[in-house]
């Protein structure tokens, strides 16, 4: 659809970075076992996001990713490898988002390179290790479930490659990342002096074959939507101190006990009755 | 608590749920003694506002008493009688900064859902659907506030809760439909809608300056009200050609202001009525701007136009090449009750508003499915709830 577009990173010259080649582009499942995985994964993904239920959606995506991949974390930790022996390296697929904060740029800067600080609004992360000042430990958040117990640990490492103090991070994922990924955050003054404008860049590599560059496809509006998200919290907790919510509010869906009388009414047949979505 | 509860178009119920509880550190638990129904209810009612959930609880125009505050809530203190603006407003943001609270970038956590109709998100309501928010509303004993210390007034002693309810919506969005009018000393302003929304917009188009104002709606009693309280000349539009009449009360040149404070439901005796029923029944429009077409062609040469009514997505037919000869200006907008409730405090302390008038049925909780058909015949102007009778 948008492919003949320009990247973003184009237009706003940053983060023209490439992730490594390892791990998720790298192949140990072979094709018919991969499109199987793939297609039943991508089925439960989808039923599990429809459904609400997160561990369906990590069995699917489970599957889907090693589909997709063609790289298996488990057989490659019982040293099992069916992939024909193809070595094709899948170009590293874009994600760009920008937003502006109402804090100063040092105060923005500060918090971010806080490592640590991350989880607090990228929700798909459990924790982050700052190791040294370059180097850094990330672990994924998974549901305390069977399957995120087949599944180990998702953790990773990752280096900062270029720091420009409140200006910007340029990062990479250290080779054997499950999916090879590298950015740039940059801090710029927004125009009216008063903000931070924070454009972030992130390349990663889909894992290969051309299954997985399809598959991916169909995932990307998905992270898209959750880089969106994440930073869209970070700018909440940088400028009222707190993430909006509705979780665990009271709501008719939880009822201490029976509906009281339904009151008889004319209303529900007055002729604009038709159901709801418009838009 | 109790609580009335959206099932379906058309159907509420009374509902028991549990008590609110305090999520995040700027939140206050109001106790509600009032909670007043509003003409933006009926869109979600008549289903014209997407992303509503059955148990969703609804109401956004109330007051009452502080109970429990959050560790970050500085001003409010338990006990304090307050009236709470209908729209959530961080108050740190460059939009609530700017004044401009029903733009919040930061109240609306469905913020991706209006992303994607509307390029942008705006700020949360209190029981106005999921694409604002999703928050429970005020027609329930207990309401969570969130970013309380901006949103929540104390009520001045000698304002009585009958007056004060009303400054949470109806005063604030008359008063700002006034405001962005453009109104100058002498200004003729004509109102479209003498629902409690249109009932403020008249008596704050004379509180700032117009000379005349012209109501415009077909309900007997309501224009009854325009006309004896408000103050406003008035026009049945199922007697006479309004925009013939609005014309010739105005020496041929039209109303230096218009103002629709009537929106998407507006109803009509001419066959635009049919056009945009059957639009909206197959979906090719979701709103029926007959309004807004009217007031642009009705609306004098370089006048204003000032939309409060609600619209919800997409309009059809809108004389586009007469606004742009015409040279008009538009303003609109959701209430910034935050920016207007602290001098409508004032003015009602003046006695220069009264909006006591608007609550012509109390009610209670049990009874909000009657209360709502009333409302959705214009049989009433406001109903007003008191959950804890
Ligand atoms: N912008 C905001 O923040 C805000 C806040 C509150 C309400 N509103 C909106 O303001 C509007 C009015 O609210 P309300 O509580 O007064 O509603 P209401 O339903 O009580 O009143 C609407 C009135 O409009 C009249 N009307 C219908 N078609 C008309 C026409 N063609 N010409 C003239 N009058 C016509 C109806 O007879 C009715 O009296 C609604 O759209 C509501 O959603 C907006
Ligand atoms: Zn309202
Ligand atoms: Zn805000």
């Amino acid at each position: 659809m948008t492919d003949k577009k320009k990247p973003v990173s184009q237009v706003l010259g940053i983060g023209q970075i490439e992730p490594e080649v390892s791990g998720s582009s790298r192949l140990n499942v072979g094709s018919t076992e991969r499109i199987w995985s793939a297609a039943g994964g991508a089925f439960l993904l989808t039923f599990g996001l429809r459904q609400g239920s997160l561990l369906t959606a990590l069995a699917g995506g489970y599957l889907a990713y090693r589909g997709a991949s063609g790289h298996c974390p488990i057989s490659e930790r019982i040293g099992r490898n069916t992939a024909e022996a193809e070595n094709q390296v899948p170009d590293a697929i874009e994600i760009s988002k920008s937003l502006t904060i109402n804090r100063p740029r040092e105060e923005v800067y500060k918090y971010w390179r806080q490592l640590e600080n991350l989880p607090r609004f990228m929700f798909h992360l459990k924790e982050v290790t700052q190791i040294d000042p370059r180097r850094s430990h990330w672990v994924a958040k998974l549901a305390d479930t069977k399957l995120a117990s087949v599944l180990g640990k998702v953790e990773w490492e990752a280096r900062i490659i270029e720091e420009v103090e409140n200006e910007r991070l340029v990062w990479k994922s250290v080779e054997g990342a499950r999916i090879d990924n590298a950015g740039e955050v940059r801090f710029v003054d927004s125009p009216d002096g008063e903000g931070t404008e924070i454009h972030a860049v992130i390349h990663y590599r889909p894992p290969v074959g051309q299954l997985g560059g399809a598959i991916m496809k169909l995932f990307n509006p998905t992270f898209k939507q959750m880089i969106k998200q994440d930073l869209r919290r970070f700018k909440q907790l940088m400028e009222t101190g707190e993430i909006a919510t509705i979780k665990g509010q009271t709501s008719g869906r939880l009822k201490e006990n029976q509906p009281l009388d339904k009151p008889s009414s004319e209303y529900a047949s007055t002729d604009e009755k038709h159901e709801g979505l418009m838009l | 608590m109790k609580a009335l509860c959206y099932n379906g178009i058309g159907d509420l119920r009374t509902e028991r749920v549990p008590d609110p509880a305090i999520l995040n550190p700027k939140d206050a638990i109001i106790r509600v003694k009032l909670s007043s129904v509003c003409g933006s209810d009926l869109h979600l009612l008549n289903g014209y506002v997407p992303s509503m959930r059955e148990g969703d609880i609804i109401g956004h125009e109330f007051m009452g008493e502080v109970v429990e505050v959050g560790s970050e809530v500085k001003k409010l203190r338990k006990g304090d009688r307050v009236v709470v603006g209908s729209i959530i407003g961080c108050g740190e943001c460059h939009y609530c900064k700017s004044q401009e609270w029903s733009l919040c970038d930061n109240s609306n956590p469905h913020a991706w859902m209006p992303e994607k109709v509307y390029g942008d998100a705006t700020a949360g309501i209190f029981g106005y659907s999921h694409a604002f928010g999703g928050y429970a509303g005020s027609h329930a004993e207990f309401i969570r506030v969130p970013f309380a210390d901006h949103g929540a007034f104390v009520i001045p002693e000698n304002i009585t809760d009958e007056s004060a309810v009303f400054v949470s919506d109806a005063v604030p969005t008359g008063f700002m439909a006034a405001d962005m009018a453009n109104i100058r000393p002498g200004s003729v302003v004509a109102v479209w809608g003498c629902g409690g929304v249109g009932q403020m917009a008249i008596q704050s188009a004379f509180l700032l300056g117009a000379s005349r104002v012209i109501a415009i709606d077909r309900e007997p009693e309501r224009l009854r009200t325009a006309r004896e309280i408000s103050g406003a000349e008035v026009l049945d539009f199922s007697q006479v050609n309004i925009q013939e009449a609005l014309r010739e009360m105005t020496g041929g040149r039209g109303p230096d202001s218009c103002i629709d404070a009537v929106g998407m439901e507006a109803v009509s005796e001419g066959l635009d009525y049919y056009y945009d029923k059957a639009k909206q029944f197959v979906r090719l429009e979701t709103d029926r701007p007959i309004v807004l077409r009217e007031a642009i062609v009705a609306c004098r040469k370089g006048g204003t136009v000032s939309i409060v009514g609600v619209y919800g997505g997409l309009i059809d037919a809108v004389p586009m090449g007469a606004a742009m000869n015409k040279a008009l200006t538009f303003r609109m907008g959701q209430q910034h009750s935050q920016k207007y409730i602290p001098q409508l405090l004032e003015h009602l302390q003046s006695g220069k508003l009264d909006p006591s008038f608007l609550l012509t049925h109390r009610m209670t909780l049990d009874q909000g499915m009657l209360g709502y058909d009333m409302f959705n015949k214009k049989q009433t102007m406001r109903v007003v709830f008191e959950p804890a009778a």
